[in-house]
């Protein structure tokens, strides 16, 4: 899949925005006044912010109101759904700990059950597509889930309870790329199936329909070199997992925490670019571009 | 509604018969003709003349080469646009419900006004039948020509999809999968008519005629092969003497 700018920036900036409300949500930490508007301010910049890029891959932002309708159906509806309502009462929550020094536990953690909802719902709109292998799997909303909760208490400076979800969450992104890697061809969806013509023989590509590129090609067919992708895979392991692991296990201080913080985010971000680029859609098999040689591995 | 109908009354669909298609791309051009200047959005070109051309299709023939374990290779061109799956994940996908599965037809339509051009059921098709147009910012797909078959104005015999009634091999048929005795359905039951990628569960309503077995052509490529044969064995009189002397020349062949 194009690993679209727009969409990468948002799930990633969104997921963390998310994750720390929830953790705000619960009284972790329990903060009012100056201290809680920081907190708070970072969290909507993320979460709001995230959102807001999303909409600029839109061909018609101007219609994006209608987007909450089709919740009976569409992840994407229900994402909308899910984020407004949590912006809304955290937000209402937010009031109260900046302003007015109380705090509404129940609106709390109504709150805060709709963000980790909304960083669900929008793991959900990738693992439904039985059109991408790779992310059809209950791994894709646990490392979503996964991500989010350790990303939010990193923010939240909450280390005693970030290092071990740093480590799940590690262990998950390690177990995606591990099955997403086979999934293609687990999926049983191949050149034979597309074309229904491997009863005759080895079917090979031999003539694309237009001589040069088209939506199709552009939006789904990014191939990743396997060593370019081996290498990301390293730095964003590193950034996301290991570097702010380390740093925790150092003597706290304000200045150690936000490098932490940052490397997560980049490490994150660079996992999520690798979540897409390496995603392989099936149309991929009617160009000939995701069939594997024939002994050979598949692509990663 | 993006929810899909339980049961559509009919399942009006495709026929495409590989065995027959020629790869012409005659269904390509009158699908893109039609289309452009009647429902809905036009389908935009971009860059039409200059040197990195693309634009917006509902059809497109791809063409594949088959190697069969024995005998040699086979041709065959695969026309593919929407198959009207009846269990669309393109529709239940769409968040704003502009993807809609009619239940009078079965035809999965697209309400371009409603259309945020998200993209997403585009992602959700496994067969590439959706394309947003990079003008409008609108999905389009295949609309069997909705604005054809039931349009009173047209001649009866012009009342099928643009791309069926100009097919000059008469690889497509249109009409009413649905209805088991139906010349369409009984041409798939004859001929064995396929799904597409049937492990992805979308339940195509479109059903694809596998080639016929191919004749087998290596013994002898042509009755009159044999006369082919070349005749003048021995080289004698005055062209053996002139062949001889010629390939002794300097970069002749003995
Ligand atoms: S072919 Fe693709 S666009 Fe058409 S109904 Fe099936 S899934 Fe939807
Ligand atoms: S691109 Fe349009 S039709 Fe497709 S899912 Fe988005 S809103 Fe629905
Ligand atoms: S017009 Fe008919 S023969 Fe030509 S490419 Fe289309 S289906 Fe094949």
């Amino acid at each position: 899949m194009h690993p679209a700018p727009s969409v990468i920036i948002f799930t990633t900036l969104s997921g963390l925005g998310f994750g720390l409300l929830f953790w705000l949500g619960i009284g972790l930490p329990p903060v009012t006044g100056w201290v809680a508007f920081v907190f708070f301010a970072i969290a909507f910049a993320l979460a709001a912010g995230g959102l807001m890029v999303s909409t600029f891959h839109l061909g018609h932002p101007e219609r994006a109101l209608k987007a909450f309708t089709q919740w009976r159906s569409s992840w994407l509806s229900r994402e909308g759904i899910c984020a407004v309502a949590a912006l809304a009462t955290m937000g209402l929550y937010a009031i109260g700990a900046v302003f007015l020094g109380a705090t509404w536990r129940p609106v709390g953690i109504i709150g805060a059950v709709l963000s980790l909802g909304t960083v669900f719902t929008t793991s959900m709109i990738y693992a439904q597509l039985r059109s991408v292998p790779r992310w059809n799997s209950w791994l894709t909303p646990a490392l979503f889930l996964s991500l989010g909760l350790s990303g939010g208490a990193l923010l939240a400076g909450q280390t005693a309870i970030a290092a071990p979800l740093l480590a799940v969450a590690a262990t998950v992104q390690l177990a995606a790329w591990q099955k997403g890697d086979t999934a293609l061809q687990r999926s049983g969806s191949t050149m034979a199936s597309a074309t229904g013509l491997g009863g005759i023989g080895e079917v090979r590509a031999f003539e694309p329909p237009h001589t040069g590129t088209n939506y199709l090609l552009r939006e789904f067919v990014h191939v990743v070199g396997r060593r370019h992708s081996r290498r990301l895979r390293v730095i964003a392991f590193a950034l996301a997992f290991v570097v702010p692991l380390l740093l925790l296990f150092l003597p706290f201080s304000h200045a150690l925490a936000g490098l932490a913080a940052l490397a997560h985010l980049a490490g994150v971000a660079c996992s999520r670019w690798l979540f897409f680029a390496e995603a392989e859609h099936v149309v991929g098999l009617y160009y000939g571009k995701r069939q594997p040689a024939p002994g050979a591995q598949p692509i990663s | 509604m993006t929810t899909l109908p339980d049961k559509t009354d009919r399942k009006m669909g495709l026929v495409i018969d590989l065995d027959t298609c020629v790869g012409c791309h005659a269904c390509v051009i009158s699908c893109k003709g039609w289309n452009t200047e009647n429902y809905g959005a036009p389908l935009s070109d971009q860059d039409p003349y200059g040197s990195d051309p693309s634009g917006t299709f509902l059809n497109r023939v791809h063409s594949y080469e088959v190697q069969p374990e024995q005998g040699a290779a086979q041709l065959i061109h695969f026309p593919k646009s929407c198959l009207h799956c009846d269990d669309a994940p393109c529709v239940t996908v769409c968040p704003t419900g502009a993807s809609y599965k009619r239940v009078e037809d079965g035809i999965v339509l697209v309400n371009e006004s409603d259309c945020i051009g998200c993209g997403l059921c585009a992602w959700a098709c496994p067969y590439g039948a959706r394309e947003m147009d990079a003008a409008e910012g609108v999905m389009k797909k295949c609309t069997l020509c909705v604005d054809r078959i039931y349009n009173e104005n047209l001649p009866e015999e012009d009342r099928v999809p643009a791309c069926v009634r100009t097919c000059p091999a008469g690889a497509r048929h249109f009409g009413d999968l649905g209805d088991p005795d139906s010349d369409v359905s009984r041409l798939s039951a004859e001929r064995g008519g396929m799904d597409l990628m049937p492990e992805q569960g979308t339940k195509p309503v479109n059903k694809y005629l596998p080639p016929r077995p191919k004749d087998r052509i290596e013994d002898q490529i042509d009755v009159l092969a044999p006369l082919l044969e070349p005749i003048a064995a021995d080289t004698g009189g005055f062209i053996g003497w002139l062949d001889k002397a010629l390939s002794r020349l300097p970069g002749g062949t003995i």
